[in-house]
């Protein structure tokens, strides 16, 4: 594999789709557009010429039927990767990928495996409306059975679909809009990562910022601006949105004292609620401020870019919210 | 190795006992922090170190009454080498009295403690009817490892919740030996006694008074009240303290001390804020560089002076840091107060009960909450005209509140 010293995080799954489907035979990726248009996010374009149409196959435009025929074919024995073009169109795959790809394997007392590796765009900030732009990644990590990863660097993108492949229960890959053009390098000491583990991304003494995906940047901005007031904020990458890395963020916590949390999806009944009731049951007796949540306002998302930008959490609202725990008024 | 010695925290104090060490031997420290507290004829005070150094062995045994100037402890690093000089001053510290027999201790007439600047409900702790204080679940957990009462507390956080920050403000109050942090009333009055009548008996007092309208001022002051929170209100005392530190920064002949027949004058302005205790006694600690910073940081070092001489936790150095002392009646307070010089200082600066009085403004009679600002000082030092042009420049202060 040669990979370029710089490279988008699109090239990375790419790169990551390619090495996949090139090792192991029985790996297939299908989707809606993936072959002859290249994918909507043009994560495959020219993969088809390369590998075959056999390989990376188009699908009729129905969700809940390639979904459902991701999940027979990995009952039966492949390794499928199918892309869902976003998170909202995936509802129409709902009952499969909860009613049937995280059930099999209890259901069947084990008798059943379900090897199916699912990705989707999430998040908004492309201006294409409600009914494209909403992160429900949250509502996927609320279901057992499911593994769910939210990969924000450049690394994860590359190596995260392999360990997804090798788990052999359903694993869904969350990839957001806004990080598909992000650049950045590629260690190339590092070969493989995991997807147990949140990584702390900046380390600080002052207050835990906790993120995940295409809030990462925004998280890491908002951590420089509070830098540069004497703020030393840490923040937290969870990674892997089910199951919760609750040693990794307990830990920091326990170190900061003071958590906010960072999720594009909204507030209510929110990944960032769970977060900041699993981290009251653990360290309480840590905290020295209430867990402060910054989150998508409560509005399917607008198209208009300011009335967009305005529904979204930003680093001004991050910064503000860490300042107001560090320096109360 | 070098030695740390008991340093004097005001011309009248003669000796102290050690009754508790904060620092064990092999410690590192650095300057400014805490190493003992002694009991002194104010009461407990903490005591800063003024070097970095590692402890090498507790000398002084503890509740042993010790002459200012006894071995306390003995230090490595930080001085070794230097001369053998007692290093327990901060450099703004009252110059070392020639003899033992210096005096500091608060001023004159023993000022009602101002009632206004107790702190007020919603900057404190206590408890609610229901006995619940509001606090961090980690202030908790430190003040229970440390043995800390969290009523006891002033809370920094939202809605005057304790915080971790300010449970480490504070001492652990039960040690191996639970101990009142009082004082001894008996002992701080001779104290005031023998600071007071070195005053009388050593400066050349003159005084001065001036009766200043304080209707802009107040104004002022209850427009900005009105516009924020309850617990972040300012107390009229905050204006004139700051109103007296602006003055003195234009006219630094007030500012300092009389040392070996010459007045040496302070690089700062800490002005000496004289707190009545309750039971009699009577202390002026520091309020730090008082004409800096904004009026809300003024306002939480007031009420966090006040607190700590009423509550224990004064540190050695607020005692000695005083380059002028400023009294504060009150709004109960009588209409004029003459100061007494805190020796080696050179001024004194009361401010009477604020009263409605009649004042003539424009030809005609109006009421206006007027106080009667007055000073005493060395005339050694200055002269009334100088102290005069001090009372105007308060004046002039009081009558710009914005500019404060």
């Amino acid at each position: 594999m040669n990979a370029p010293a710089t490279l988008t995080y699109r090239e990375a799954l790419k790169l990551a789709i390619r090495a996949a489907i090139e090792r192991d035979p029985r790996v297939f990726l299908m989707g809606e557009d993936v072959a002859r248009y290249g994918g909507c996010y043009a994560v495959t374009k020219g993969l088809a010429a390369e590998l075959g149409e056999e390989r990376i196959r188009d699908t009729p435009l129905s969700e809940s039927a390639f979904v459902g025929a991701g999940i027979g074919a990995a009952l039966a024995g492949m390794r499928p990767i199918v892309e869902i073009m976003t998170v909202n169109f995936s509802l129409l795959a709902l009952d499969q990928i909860v009613n049937t790809a995280a059930t099999l394997p209890h259901m069947s007392g084990g008798q059943f495996a379900v090897p199916i590796v699912i990705r989707m765009a999430t998040g908004a900030g492309r201006q294409l409306a409600a009914q494209h732009s909403h992160s429900l990644e949250g509502w996927y990590a609320h279901v057992p059975g499911l593994r769910v990863l939210a990969p924000a660097t450049i690394e994860d993108a590359r190596y995260m679909l392999a360990a997804a492949l090798a788990d052999p229960n359903p694993v869904l890959i969350f990839e957001h809009v806004m990080l598909y053009n992000a650049n950045g390098e590629l260690d190339p000491a590092v070969t493989a990562v995991d997807i147990e583990k949140a990584k702390i991304r900046r380390a600080g003494r002052d207050v835990t910022l906790v993120t995940y995906g295409g809030s990462l940047p925004k998280t890491l901005a908002a951590a420089e601006t509070l830098a540069a007031e004497g703020i030393e904020a840490e923040v937290l990458d969870l990674r892997v949105l089910r199951p919760l890395d609750w040693d990794t963020l307990a830990a920091s916590v326990a170190r900061t004292h003071r958590c906010v949390v960072v999720d594009e999806g909204w507030k209510t009944g929110s990944l960032a609620a769970e977060i900041s009731a699993g981290l009251v049951e653990r360290v309480f007796f840590e905290l020295d401020q209430p867990i402060a949540r910054v989150c998508s306002a409560e509005v399917p998302i607008p198209y208009a870019a300011h009335m967009e930008q305005a529904a979204l959490p930003q680093p001004e609202a991050i910064v503000a919210a860490a300042r107001a725990l560090v320096r109360p008024a | 190795m070098h030695e740390f010695r008991l340093p004097s925290l005001g011309a009248d104090m003669e000796s102290a006992r050690v009754v508790e060490w904060l620092v064990a031997p092999g410690d590192t420290v650095k300057a400014g922090d805490l190493v003992a507290v002694l009991e002194t004829d104010k009461g407990a005070i903490d005591i800063e170190i003024f070097e970095d150094a590692v402890i090498e062995a507790l000398v002084a045994p503890l509740d042993v009454e010790l002459p200012v100037g006894a071995v306390l402890a003995t230090l490595r690093g930080g001085d070794d080498g230097a001369a053998a000089t007692p290093s327990a001053m901060p450099p703004s510290a009252t110059p070392a009295a020639p003899v033992a027999a210096a005096a500091p201790t608060p001023a004159a007439p023993p000022p009602q403690a101002p009632p206004a600047l107790v702190p007020r409900a919603g900057t404190t702790t206590a408890p609610g009817a229901d006995g619940f204080v509001r606090a961090s679940p980690l202030a908790r957990k430190q003040a229970a490892a440390r043995a800390v009462d969290l009523a006891t507390l002033a809370g920094s956080g939202p809605g005057g919740a304790v915080l971790a920050a300010d449970v480490d403000g504070a001492r652990a109050a039960a040690t191996a030996t639970p101990r009142p942090r009082g004082f001894d009333a008996a002992s701080m009055r001779r104290a005031i006694g023998a600071a007071m009548s070195r005053s009388k008996r050593e400066i050349p007092h003159y005084y001065l008074s001036q009766a200043v309208d304080l209707g802009l001022a107040l104004t002022w002051l209850a427009e900005y009240n009105a516009s924020v929170d309850v617990a972040k209100r300012l107390l009229p005392a905050v204006l004139l303290a700051r109103a007296a530190a602006r003055a003195l920064a234009a006219h630094p002949a007030f500012n300092g001390h009389y040392v070996d027949e010459a007045f040496v004058p302070a690089a700062e302005i800490n002005l000496g804020w004289a707190i009545a205790l309750r039971g009699g006694g009577l202390i002026a600690p520091a309020l730090r560089r008082a004409d800096q910073g904004s009026l809300d940081e003024l306002m939480a070092a007031l009420r966090d002076l006040v607190k700590r001489a009423r509550g224990g936790g004064l540190r050695g150095s607020e005692l000695t840091a005083a380059s002028v002392t400023v009294t504060s009646l009150g709004d109960r307070g009588a209409d004029l107060v003459w100061p007494v010089i805190h020796p080696p200082q050179v001024a004194m600066i009361g401010f009477g009960g604020i009263a409605t009085r009649p004042w003539v403004v424009d030809e005609g009679i109006a009421a206006r909450p007027v106080v009667n600002v007055s000073l005493a000082a060395d005339h050694r030092v200055s002269d009334g005209h100088a102290g005069s042009l001090l009372l105007e420049a308060i004046a002039a202060a009081l009558a710009a509140p914005r500019d404060l």
